[in-house]
């Protein structure tokens, strides 16, 4: 049979001489729709390049401002009779303030600075320093009677002013800041009295009211994130890889389990809010669990990231060679351990980046949080232990964003920049540690 | 036990290790088998020869109960293995693959290094009570598949690093590592060179001394070369079996003469 093909091929009809050194209209064509291709390509990549250069330039650019705040320094001495003074007040935090205003003008004058500054006016620069003065001096009592340099921040539209969001001749004269309390905001800026800090509040804090945007601070929410993360991790990579693994090794092939596999794809692409909305009915209302708790939003974002994980073990699953499943089995090995010993180790980096893609996506899921309660004022405080930490209320990061960018007050807007900032640091993470876990379990081989 | 399995062989029949009955496979609709009967003898070398499509897979699969895996697949008939239906409700197809093992067309080593290739099936089975018996089972093993000389100075480095003819006689060697007393090989040698296929016609020369062999092949010269007995398979029946020589040399059916002439196939 290959004898006769091979006649065949050695004698062939003489075909027209043609020259290798000229292109055929054939090949020319094809050549041309080739570069035609290559430069579609290279063009879709372009746009996608130029659109996240947009992105991240902007997220940065609105972003940083949230990271740095302004603040006043100032040297406080309280005394015993000034303090015994203020507490006995009506309006306890304004006597502060005024302890405050009186100390900065003694500080100002040993200075050498010239200036007929008026109370109101450093009272509107320096913004709420009463209750944070207050609150130190009933925290550290013994401090009374001693020098005592405070860092205080500065009024948040001082803040932004001094940071280019605010134009002077935007400024409408107002109860909190008139335009001519600018020009002392300047000289203070110029003597080193206020000035540019990092703002440790921002990554620390907790949110603030909506009158104090200066306080406001993502820590919190942080955590909240964590539990929820927590939660979704030690119940969707379990259930997620036991669940794809019976379906992919072990299950038969029949109607019933070919109606799970088209559900579970079916599932995948159920919008978020509805599983919110289901959390809302089954866990809070039927099951009586917390409302805001990173608990209830665990479970629903770990019903959301189930179908994600199973289609993508699934995947790594099916690209495992069917021929070491033979070979396992053909030594003798059950079914479980050719599993277990050889496909499972084989499938790992795609069940990994599969799984990390999956909490990524749950990570910056904000609508289903919406609809369990984890968003409004509930991050006003640390989770006091671990186990609290599942339970009291909380927001998560795309969720106190959200909080943030629906505020009146601009002043937010910035947080929830710097918020977005934040929670991409969270998301670039994870997808790093999801590239060199494959890396690494690749590499053996 | 091992005395009555002896007797037990003695009664059924005088040699044969695997008696087939009857055998009928469908894959679905599909009829692959059609009433098969043969008896393969101890310590012999059976080739299974045949246009491709005809079923050699397939039957040489069911005797070590591989077809299990595929959930289309239907097996009737009778198989026994020194007498004991290996069909039979009682026996776990995992004890009989330790039994019954297996090589296939394309090399498969795990993707790990050459020792634990060897080492997995005797740890999985204990054959091994520590290190130095596993090792000692290594080396045996390796020795046995003729490719000892060539890896003992890198046992760690990956077995998926070796060249295809090594590869496949690392996959021999893991084979008999487990002891086994019936070898089943799918066309061992279709993806190797000619030096790498005469290293491994060698080899299962050998391995007949203590196995009984079963090699699929497409090459009949390679059957002629390696096996005493011939099975030849046509369209899922088998047609004939019999004496490699008198096979080759003086067919009793036209399909076969047709086949070994090459007007089949
Ligand atoms: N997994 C399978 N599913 C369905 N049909 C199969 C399967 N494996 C083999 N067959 C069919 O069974 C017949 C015999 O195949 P096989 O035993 O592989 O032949 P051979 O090994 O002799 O080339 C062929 O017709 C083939 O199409
Ligand atoms: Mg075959």
């Amino acid at each position: 049979m290959t004898d006769a093909s091979m006649d065949a091929a050695g004698a062939p009809d003489a075909p027209k001489k043609s020259s290798l050194m000229k292109t055929d209209e054939h090949t020319k064509k094809r050549n041309r729709s080739e570069t035609w291709f290559r430069a579609y390509g290279l063009a879709a990549i372009a746009t996608g390049l130029f659109f996240l250069i947009v992105l991240a330039v902007s997220i940065v650019s609105n972003g940083l401002p949230a990271f740095t705040h302004t603040v006043v320094d100032v040297e406080i001495n309280m005394t015993q009779d000034q303090y015994d003074d203020a507490e006995s007040q009506l309006l306890k935090t304004s006597a502060y303030e005024k302890v405050f205003i009186a100390a900065m003008g003694a500080q100002l004058a040993a200075g050498g600075l010239e200036l007929e500054v008026d109370k109101k006016v450093l009272q509107r620069i320096a913004g709420k320093t009463g209750s944070i003065l207050r609150e130190f001096y009933k925290e550290n009592p013994d401090k009374i009677g001693t020098p005592v340099s405070f860092t205080l921040p500065a009024a948040s539209r001082v803040d932004q002013y001094l940071n280019g969001a605010l134009k002077r001749e935007d400024v409408q004269d107002s109860r909190f800041l008139e335009r001519a309390d600018l020009d002392i905001v300047d000289q203070l800026h110029e003597a080193g009295i206020i000035k540019s800090a990092f703002n440790w509040t921002f990554i620390q804090g907790t949110d603030s009211g909506v009158d104090n945007p200066g306080g406001a601070g993502i820590g919190a929410s942080v955590i909240g994130s964590f539990f929820m993360m927590l939660v979704v991790l030690f119940l969707s990579l379990p259930i997620g890889v036991a669940a794809s693994i019976y379906l992919e090794e072990f299950a038969p092939q029949n109607r019933f389990t070919d109606l799970i596999e088209v559900n579970i794809s079916n599932l995948a692409a159920v919008p978020s809010i509805v599983f919110g909305i289901l959390g809302l009915a089954v866990f809070i209302q039927f099951m009586h669990l917390p409302q805001s708790a990173p608990l209830v939003g665990g479970l629903v974002l770990t019903l959301m990231t189930l179908p994600t994980i199973i289609i993508s073990t699934r995947a790594s699953l099916k690209a495992v060679p069917p021929s070491i499943r033979d070979a396992a089995l053909g030594v003798g090995a059950s079914k479980m351990q050719s599993v277990f010993h050889h496909v499972l180790p084989l499938a790992m980096p795609g069940i990994l980046t599969g799984t990390i893609i999956g909490l990524a996506q749950a990570l910056g899921e904000t609508a289903p949080l919406l609809l369990i309660g984890m968003v409004g004022f509930v991050a006003r405080g640390y989770p006091d232990g671990f186990v609290n930490g599942f339970i009291e209320p909380n927001s998560a990061m795309p969720a106190q964003i959200y909080t943030w960018a629906a505020r009146a007050d601009v002043s937010f807007y910035d947080k929830a920049w710097g918020g977005i900032i934040i929670l991409l640091v969270f998301l670039l993470t994870m997808n790093t540690i999801a590239i060199i876990l494959r890396r690494r379990f690749e590499r053996r081989w | 036990m091992d005395d009555l399995r002896l007797t037990e062989r003695d009664v059924t029949s005088q040699d044969a290790k695997i008696a087939a009955k009857n055998v009928q496979v469908y894959y679905g609709d599909t009829h692959a088998i059609k009433d098969v009967s043969v008896e393969i003898k101890d310590k012999t070398v059976t080739a299974f020869i045949g246009p491709s499509g005809c079923g050699k897979s397939t039957f040489l699969r069911c005797l070590n109960r591989m077809n299990d895996t595929i959930d289309i697949c239907r097996v009737e008939g009778d198989i026994r293995i020194d007498g004991e239906d290996i069909y039979d409700k009682r026996i776990d197809p995992v004890q009989l693959r330790a039994k019954v093992g297996m090589v296939f067309q394309k090399p498969n080593p795990f993707p790990k290094s050459i020792y634990d290739n060897i080492a997995y099936g005797p740890r999985i089975h204990g054959l091994a009570k520590n290190k130095a018996d596993l090792d000692v089972i290594v080396e045996k093993s390796l020795r046995r598949g003729a490719i000892w000389d060539e890896v003992k100075d890198r046992l760690n480095a990956p077995g998926t690093g070796l060249s295809g003819g090594q590869q496949q006689r690392l996959c021999i060697a893991r084979a008999i590592a487990t002891e086994p007393e019936v070898l089943l090989m799918d066309e061992p040698c279709s993806a190797l060179d000619p030096i790498a296929t005469a290293q491994v016609e060698e080899l299962i020369d050998e391995l007949r001394e203590n196995y009984s062999v079963v090699i699929v092949t497409h090459s009949m010269q390679q059957a002629a070369r390696v096996s005493q007995k011939t099975a030849f398979f046509h369209l899922g029946n088998l047609v004939e079996y019999g004496e490699t020589g008198q096979i080759f040399t003086n067919p009793s059916d036209p399909r076969t003469e047709s086949y070994i002439t090459g007007r089949i196939g």
